[in-house]
């Protein structure tokens, strides 16, 4: 069976070229670029390189770029690092939609007593700006962390925009760029944050990798301390393979972005408006005008996210869901509760995330096998609509 | 992904006895939409007062289907007094185990038989009402209810409660009411003991004598041997012969010997069988 690979916002594959790159660094050169030797030393140049392709990536200084292990990582280090430099009473503000990764950090400084502001969204998941203009005011010493674009909906923030308030009202502002990332055009010199995270394997690099743009004149407390690595950014021999890989993998997302993101988009649009059109009791989740082009959340409603993820899973389909019962928890998606999407449809949603080596042969099979799944487990719901349950909704 | 027993993924794939009665004895709903898993159950009753008909519709994830479905298949033949006996872990057990996360899917089928007895036997409501005081406002989980499932499947924690029905895994507001419900069950626990003696002893199969002698090993003797400095190894039981090995201050103890017969073998025989010897490693 083949498998359709429709979650490339939880990771890609790795794309030949990327692989290719890397295999030398498990093999013959497996030099430490610190080394003051040759076999070593020319390893130091490969780093360089990399670190110049990603600086490209995002029109940044080569020195502006640290190379960590994750995203998380990245957004752990801008957010501790920067609180500490601002000290323990500067007031923290991100939105209720943010990564783990930054929700994270920002509760625990929280508790360890910094205040902390969680913007609210509306029912298209975009910013509410209002109380983002709110929670800036005042005097004192700020952080912001608001992400580029969400992970669950693909909803973009306007990020020009809420830097620009964060630095005209005198806070530093981190985002996360991890799902942006290759799907459109980062400019640091346009977009004034004063960092930025992205992370390798949502762009076809190995997971284990990815980078902090810091930009130059931002204090940052060294979050790895114990090594002189990154400028003494952050300690711990380099990663050789896969900041390489890292390398080629944003300059083929670069030489991909324009066509890539055209394709994209049409395939999503296809498998999103073919499922609305077959499944009835359906509704997209998130802001259809500002969106990633590769993602489509929709709920289905009467059902149950892990359910339908089973099934399509024995068609060889992956997707995700936000729903309370595959996370392990008992709390379904916190970005789609932000949303106020209504519950009868919270547990059903499923998010569909299309790459670039995604097909229209894929979609295709998909829209056919798709609609059954929820026509079966609806017959199996109370809920469903001809079954007339006794209960009141 | 879960890792979910192969009847479990059987009983997802396949659900049995999907569907609705006409006019049927008793019929229990339980659950709802905001709690993410819901299960209507029905069953009809043939002139001999034996299930003859079941069915069930369930919204929510592989394992809530799963459960409903066996519960299903559990109950067919059976009268409502022998129905009435089915715990979840009866259910859980029929499905070859449940993650521990899921076994609130198996306390929903439970609940919902409940409210399908009551609603055959009195008529009433055949959805579950919360009578009684509500802990987890949340989830709506009752006082009762917590009581029951910790006395039942002897809990000792408020996540092993939260896992079986899910009551303090919301807002967490309520989870210090849960440990008092716990700490007061465990309570009664310990003041009534179960006496070997009183207990009627069923013959026990291998595994069940095995786990047995591990439980008597950890509640009566191993204690009793670390407040020495010794412990206890437990290595094999082979018919009604338990070897064990002796450690810490036990090996090479002199009065070992006098430990394992007076003490271990005692104590195992008054808890598992009269007919245990125990044999010491090497001998």
């Amino acid at each position: 069976m083949n498998t359709i690979y429709l979650d490339n916002n939880a990771t890609t594959c790795i794309a030949p070229e990327v692989r290719e790159a890397m295999m030398p660094y498990f093999n013959e050169r497996y030099g430490n670029p610190s080394s003051m030797h040759l076999f070593g030393g020319q390893i130091a140049k490969d780093i360089r390189e990399a670190r110049e392709k990603v600086a490209a990536f995002i029109n940044a200084d080569p020195s502006e770029i640290i190379f960590t292990s994750c995203g998380t990582e990245s957004d752990n280090m801008a957010i501790h690092g920067c609180a500490e430099v601002l000290g323990n009473q500067a007031r923290l503000i991100t939105s209720r939609v943010e990564h783990p990764a930054v929700l994270g950090p920002c509760r625990h400084l929280r508790d360890k007593g910094h205040p902390l502001f969680e913007i609210p969204v509306d029912n298209l998941g975009q910013l509410d700006m209002d109380t983002y203009s709110a929670a800036l005011k005042g005097d004192g010493k700020k952080l912001v962390s608001i992400m580029w674009a969400n992970n669950e909906t693909g909803v973009v923030f306007p990020i020009e925009k809420i830097a620009a308030m964060a630095k005209a009202a005198g806070a530093i502002i981190h985002t996360d760029a991890v799902q942006i990332a290759g799907k459109a055009t980062i400019d640091v010199r346009k977009v004034p944050v004063d960092m930025l995270a992205i992370s390798g394997h949502k762009i076809h690099a190995p997971k284990g990798i990815g980078c902090l743009y810091v930009r130059r004149g931002t204090r940052l407390r060294t979050f790895m301390i114990g090594g002189h690595q990154e400028n003494g950014r952050r300690g711990g021999t380099e990663n050789v393979a896969f900041i390489v890989a890292l390398g080629v993998a944003v300059e083929c997302a670069a030489a991909h972005q324009a066509s890539e993101a055209q394709h994209l988009a049409r395939l999503r649009d296809k498998l999103e408006q073919g499922l609305l059109a077959t499944c009835p009791d359906a509704r997209v989740n998130g802001d259809p005008l500002h969106r990633l082009p590769n993602t489509s959340n929709i709920s289905f409603e009467f059902i149950e996210g892990e359910a339908i993820l089973y099934h399509i899973s024995d068609l060889g389909i992956c997707a995700s869901t936000g729903s309370a019962c595959a996370a392990g928890s008992l709390e379904p998606s916190h970005v789609i509760r932000a949303m106020g999407v209504p519950f009868t449809a919270v547990h059903g949603s499923i998010r569909f995330s299309l790459s670039r080596y995604t097909t229209e042969a894929e979609i295709d099979y998909v829209l056919e096998k798709f609609p059954p799944v929820i026509k079966r487990l609806r017959d199996l719901s109370p809920f469903s609509k001809d079954s007339a349950p006794p209960i009141e909704l | 992904m879960w890792e979910y027993s192969d009847i479990v993924m059987d009983h997802f794939r396949n659900p049995r006895n999907v569907g609705k009665i006409e006019n049927p004895d008793g019929t229990g709903t339980v659950g709802s939409l905001a709690c993410g898993d819901a299960l209507t159950l029905m069953f009809k009753l043939d002139e001999n007062q034996r299930i003859c008909d079941v069915k069930f519709q369930t919204f929510g994830c592989a394992s809530a289907i799963a459960s409903s479905s066996a519960l299903t298949e559990m109950l067919a033949g059976k009268t409502v007094d022998e129905a009435e006996k089915l715990t979840n872990k009866d259910i859980a057990a029929f499905l070859g185990g449940l993650p521990d996360q899921k076994m609130h899917c198996s306390v929903m089928g439970r609940e919902a038989l409940e409210v399908a007895i009551h609603n055959y036997r009195t008529g009433e409501s055949g959805i579950k009402h919360l009578d009684d005081h509500i802990i987890c406002t949340c989830f709506g989980v009752s006082e009762n209810e917590i009581r029951r499932i910790v006395t039942e499947n002897s809990i000792t924690n408020i996540e092993d409660v939260t896992n079986f029905c899910k009551a303090g895994g919301g807002c967490g507001m309520c989870q210090s009411d849960i440990q008092k419900i716990i700490d007061s069950v465990s309570s009664t626990r310990s003041l009534t003991p179960p006496s070997p003696a009183e207990q009627p002893r069923k013959a026990l199969t291998n595994i069940q004598k095995i786990k047995l002698i591990e439980e008597v090993v950890e509640r009566e003797i191993r204690p009793s041997l670390q407040k020495d400095g010794g412990d206890i190894e437990l290595i094999d039981v082979v018919g009604n012969r338990v070897l064990i090995g002796f450690r810490g201050m036990c090996a090479g103890c002199q009065s070992s010997a006098f430990t394992k017969h007076d003490f271990i073998e005692a104590k195992l025989r008054e808890f598992v069988s009269p007919e245990i010897i125990v044999v010491e490693e090497g001998e």
